[in-house]
């Protein structure tokens, strides 16, 4: 990792090293001063997590596909044009100049999914208007009495069972056998045997295409951001993304209404899986931030919000194996950047939860009182988030002004405090998201 | 005084639940009166929702449990019952957008609740509206959508059903997470939701209380 004593370094350690590998992030500046600013932008962030006071509030809106349609382009041109998307990123940070990037990762290849034939999700064109964002197919992708072969082996039970659903040009991988089975040399041949058949052969070449287009798009973001980065010294708003098991299972796998019924059906096997995806989703997040360089963990969750589950099961069935997400990229060094999506209300007083060390991630929220959670959860924690995003639509810039002066007076007043939108943008008024940047800068220099 | 198949199903204890309906059924039961015990079972779950002593997925859960007990008493029910309705709604998911839990949710309540849902799916363009609004002639639009995008839609919608010479016929409500008066204002409805509970006064404020 970032020292030869990776191993023997603390949590505390390694997240001091994570954070100034961040903060001196090799990369070739268009200037000493871009580069002053590229270091005192990640300083906001570094003291706001610390909960101490930063030089002014850090403005780190969740940026979906607004910055495409201010440049009067649309999802489809996101998905599949990376110089409208470059020219798109260009204009929006320049006449913003937020404190972290828009997350380009988000704005996903459609030429990977088309060689893929994804079906997880729709796109502009596959089943969503070209100007739409992609939109997840809600259905129920792992099947109910799969709990077992998911518990016993998750890697067998992705690659033979859930990929091969999830892509259409990857139904072959069903004919191949777990890489479990080689060990002893008269085992061997047997497992290659099936990449003998033709529907594996043509599998494997759409594999290398997708990975063709997959780098494609990787040197055009890497290109997009590093132009922000060196020119405009904002950092990038995470490196690596990790999500709690309840939704790894309920967002993509079992569905939201699937495992709902599974909570009642089958509850041990739900607990049982969650705890088996725990360490794994530590260790996607981890091997994501090692290459990336950046401590930032980005994790949005979705199903543990108010009304979605009982105060009950989100203490005793949503929240154990999500914290012990939380703590095993905490142990780490890594600073875990949750979005808690819709209200988390009722939430408060778990997610505050004394085991988790202070200072040390991120919650930001959608549609949540703000005063009480910066009561509850400030007081160990940095949070932020919350500008409705219909207002940033629909509303009118003096609305946005007042609404963004009231929320810093009640949350910023002492620092650990991260001025974001309540949902992802992929729609707003360019008057209104103006009137946010401005009033976050106004107000956040002053509280 | 709840029946017995009513506290199986607000317990969620699904087996349970189907075993009585099997053993009523067998023992000659009026079926319209399980199917009435059921749906006392939902208007109880609802209301405990409302309180915030019950949750989506106890909803989802008891929709799922109606469903077997329908399957099971529908063999035995003589001719189709007549009936009233509280008044016919037409819901959907906006252009554009294809989140469905929501309106899903909507749906199964307003059904249970005595209204002659007409659903239409997710991604439903303007003109499906405005046809299904000349066919069904209800009192009731619902236009669900979860993404910021189906604000544009859901405005359209308005306007189309407008042009189409059918806005003072219906009552239109939006609904969904993101829903709130701006957006109502917005999009030109009559009302906004963004949980059940919401969706189930202002249909029943709509109509006041019969078709």
């Amino acid at each position: 990792m970032f020292t030869d004593d990776w191993n023997d370094l603390s949590s505390d350690q390694r997240f001091a090293a994570r954070m100034d590998a961040w903060q001196n992030a090799p990369i070739e500046f268009a200037s000493p001063d871009v580069r002053q600013a590229y270091i005192d932008r990640v300083q906001l962030w570094r003291d706001a997590i610390a909960l101490r006071k930063p030089v002014h509030v850090p403005i780190a809106p969740w940026i979906g596909l607004f910055p495409l349609r201010y440049s009067g382009f649309t999802g489809h041109d996101a998905y599949y044009d990376y110089d409208k998307l470059g020219q798109a990123w260009d204009k929006f940070h320049a006449d913003f100049r937020p404190d972290a990037l828009a997350m380009t990762i988000a704005m996903v290849p459609g030429k990977v999914f088309d060689i893929l034939d994804y079906k997880l999700y729709d796109w502009p064109g596959h089943g969503v208007p070209e100007d739409a964002s992609y939109q997840y197919n809600e259905r129920e992708w792992m099947k109910d009495d799969e709990y077992d072969l998911l518990i016993n082996d998750p890697s067998n039970y992705w690659q033979r069972f859930y990929v091969p659903r999830m892509f259409g040009a990857l139904e072959p991988w069903q004919m191949l056998a777990p890489f479990t089975d080689l060990c002893e040399a008269p085992f061997t041949a047997p497992f290659f045997v099936p990449f003998a058949l033709p529907p594996v052969k043509q599998m494997l070449q759409k594999m290398m295409d997708a990975g063709d287009a997959a780098m494609e798009w990787l040197q055009a973001f890497m290109a997009i951001d590093g132009k922000q980065m060196a020119t405009l010294g904002i950092p990038q708003m995470a490196g690596s993304s990790a999500k709690a098991p309840y939704d790894i299972l309920g967002d993509t796998m079992r569905g939201t209404r699937g495992l709902m019924l599974d909570k009642f059906r089958r509850p041990d096997k739900v607990k049982a899986a969650m705890e088996r995806l725990a360490p794994l989703a530590v260790s996607w997040a981890v091997r994501s931030a090692d290459a990336t360089g950046n401590p930032l963990v980005f994790i949005p969750i979705h199903k543990g919000a108010d009304g979605f589950m009982s105060d009950e099961d989100y203490r005793t069935l949503y929240w154990p194996t999500f914290k012990a997400v939380l703590l095993g990229l905490i142990e780490e060094g890594l600073v875990p950047l949750v979005f808690a999506e819709g209200g988390y209300n009722e939430r408060l007083e778990v997610i505050a939860d004394p085991e988790i060390p202070e200072g040390r991630m991120i919650w930001m929220f959608d549609d949540t009182d703000m005063a009480r959670a910066k009561k509850i959860v400030g007081a160990r924690q940095c949070i932020g988030g919350n500008v409705p995003g219909p207002m940033l639509t629909m509303g009118t810039p003096e609305q946005v002004d007042a609404y963004v002066k009231d929320l810093l007076g009640k949350t910023a007043t002492d620092g650990g405090f991260l001025l974001g939108t309540g949902i992802v943008l992929d729609e707003a008024d360019p008057a209104a998201f103006k009137a946010f940047i401005d009033a976050g800068r106004k107000y956040g220099a002053q509280v | 005084m709840p029946s017995e198949l009513t506290e199986a199903i607000v317990g969620m204890r699904e087996d349970e639940a189907l075993a009585i309906v099997k053993r009523e059924l067998d023992a000659g039961t009026d079926p319209a009166a399980v199917l009435e015990d059921a749906k006392e079972a939902m208007s109880v779950l609802g209301k405990r929702f409302e309180c915030g002593d019950a949750f989506i997925p106890e909803l989802i859960m008891g929709g799922e449990i109606m469903k077997g007990i329908a399957a099971e008493v529908a063999p035995h029910l003589k001719a189709a019952t007549s009936a009233t309705t509280r008044g016919s709604v037409v819901i959907g998911t906006v252009a554009g957008d294809i989140h469905d839990i929501g309106k899903d949710i909507v749906v199964l309540m307003l059904d249970v609740n005595g209204y002659d849902v007409h659903d239409l799916g997710v991604d439903v363009p303007v003109e499906k509206f405005v046809a299904a609004i000349r066919e069904v002639q209800p009192r009731i639009v619902g236009l669900s959508g979860l993404l910021t995008l189906a604000f544009d839609s859901m405005k359209a919608t308005v306007d189309g059903i407008a042009a189409a010479g059918l806005r003072d016929q219906v009552k239109i409500m939006v609904g969904g997470a993101p829903a709130d008066a701006q957006v109502q204002s917005y999009t030109g409805a009559d009302g906004w939701g963004n949980d059940v509970g919401q969706a189930l006064r202002l249909a029943e404020q709509w109509t006041g209380g019969g078709a």
